[in-house]
């Protein structure tokens, strides 16, 4: 009986999420890396309350792109040892599944990431939003949502290169700009209560859709690329 | 080509009368790497793996491993075997799904004599129900008497075919 993709994705998400609590390779470095950009920036600005609402947006979706980097490489890296990734490709199961399972546990990881990482830097930074929370949540889902898919099918196109760790920040990052842009705009515009984000939530939710269709169609050919 | 892992350059591949990836349901393969994640159990990885054949039941995953000379069982991970069982679980991994062409590539490296002579009685035995096996080992010896055709090869070339090559006897 052949599972269906949801079945199937379902199925790579439970696997990608078990092999992490497992080794805790990629929790443990996202942490950390995302530990250091708030603890470092916050001791050499020292910004008022005032002044972290207008940084902080900047700061936050550069420690998390960065963070989100250093995952996808390691989440992909594991299914080269041992070939792992081979024994996918001679399976008679539809490579969305693993794109869509491996995004959305990269998904649930950089989340988990956020919500660990909010604390700290309200905690250091003295946040406080004037703009409503669940805007806030919104621009979040999406903007995490823009960084992973992306970063997953990039991550996926720059594995089999020599030098892996280097070409997907060269694929990523520049792709990512318009993204990053308005994910920083909506995020001070919520904290700072200035302004509506309502235009690059709209944004936001376009590239999600259009990124989302085209690493859907060109997956496979990825995958089984030589 | 016949796992579906490259295209061919010229002409095409055909397993019964299919395109590769639309016959991969019926084809095992088993590569020199042994295609496990080193972080899960036997059964971890074969339920993982079942589920892309759509086999989602344990028992044909657990038959798998104990004719591989494996205990289901066992909750050791994986990165914790030695390089034979490793080898065994690889081979439990390709024929779990009872495919009708099994693909192996050196599954006697590492495997101590009696492994290799137990590998063999199930290769055998697959043979016998009907599956077509198509093996590429330096041991040929291992082979000697259940083989039905061997293609010697050397330097890329085909320098002999038919029974046990007169080379390695």
């Amino acid at each position: 009986m052949k599972l269906s993709v949801i079945q199937l994705t379902v199925a790579n998400v439970r696997k990608d999420l078990r092999l992490e609590w497992r080794s805790r390779d990629v929790l443990n470095s996202m942490l950390f890396f995302a530990l250091l950009v708030v603890v470092i920036f916050s001791f050499t600005f020292e910004p008022t309350a005032e002044e972290s609402r207008r940084l902080a947006g900047g700061l936050i979706w550069t420690a998390f792109l960065f963070s989100t980097t250093m995952a996808l490489n390691q989440s992909w890296a594991r299914e080269l040892r041992n070939g792992v990734l081979d024994a996918y490709r001679v399976a008679p199961a539809p490579a969305e599944a693993l794109f869509f399972g491996k995004c959305l546990g990269n998904f649930l990881l950089v989340l988990l990431l956020e919500c660990l990482m909010a604390p700290l830097f309200v905690l250091f930074y003295n946040l406080r939003s004037v703009g409503p929370y669940w805007q806030l949540i919104v621009v979040f889902l999406l903007g995490t949502w823009a960084l992973v898919v992306n970063g997953t099918f990039f991550a996926a196109m720059s594995i089999r290169t020599r030098n892996r760790e280097l070409m997907l920040p060269l694929l990523l990052l520049p792709i990512s700009i318009p993204a990053v842009n308005h994910m920083v705009s909506a995020t001070t515009k919520v904290l700072t209560g200035e302004s509506s984000p309502v235009s690059d939530i709209k944004f936001l939710t376009a590239y999600c859709v259009i990124y989302t269709t085209v690493s859907f169609l060109l997956f496979e050919t990825v995958l089984n690329a030589e | 080509m016949i796992a579906g892992l490259s295209d061919p350059t010229e002409g095409s591949v055909s397993i019964f009368g299919l395109k590769t990836r639309d016959a991969l349901a019926r084809i095992g393969y088993m590569a020199h790497a042994p295609l496990l994640y080193d972080e899960f159990s036997a059964m971890e990885n074969l339920r993982f793996f079942g589920r892309l054949y759509g086999v989602t039941s344990d028992a044909p995953l657990q038959q798998a491993i104990k004719r591989v000379g494996l205990d289901p069982h066992l909750e050791r991970r994986v990165g914790q075997y030695s390089q034979g069982m490793r080898q065994r679980l690889s081979l439990a991994r390709a024929i779990f799904h009872s495919p009708q062409v099994l693909l192996l590539d050196e599954p006697f490296s590492n495997v101590d004599l009696d492994s290799a002579a137990q590998i063999t009685r199930l290769l055998t035995e697959m043979r016998s129900s009907g599956a077509t096996i198509l093996l590429v080992t330096h041991q040929l010896g291992v082979l000697a008497n259940s083989a039905d055709e061997f293609l010697l090869l050397s330097s890329g070339a085909l320098v002999e075919r038919g029974a046990m090559p007169q080379a390695s006897r």
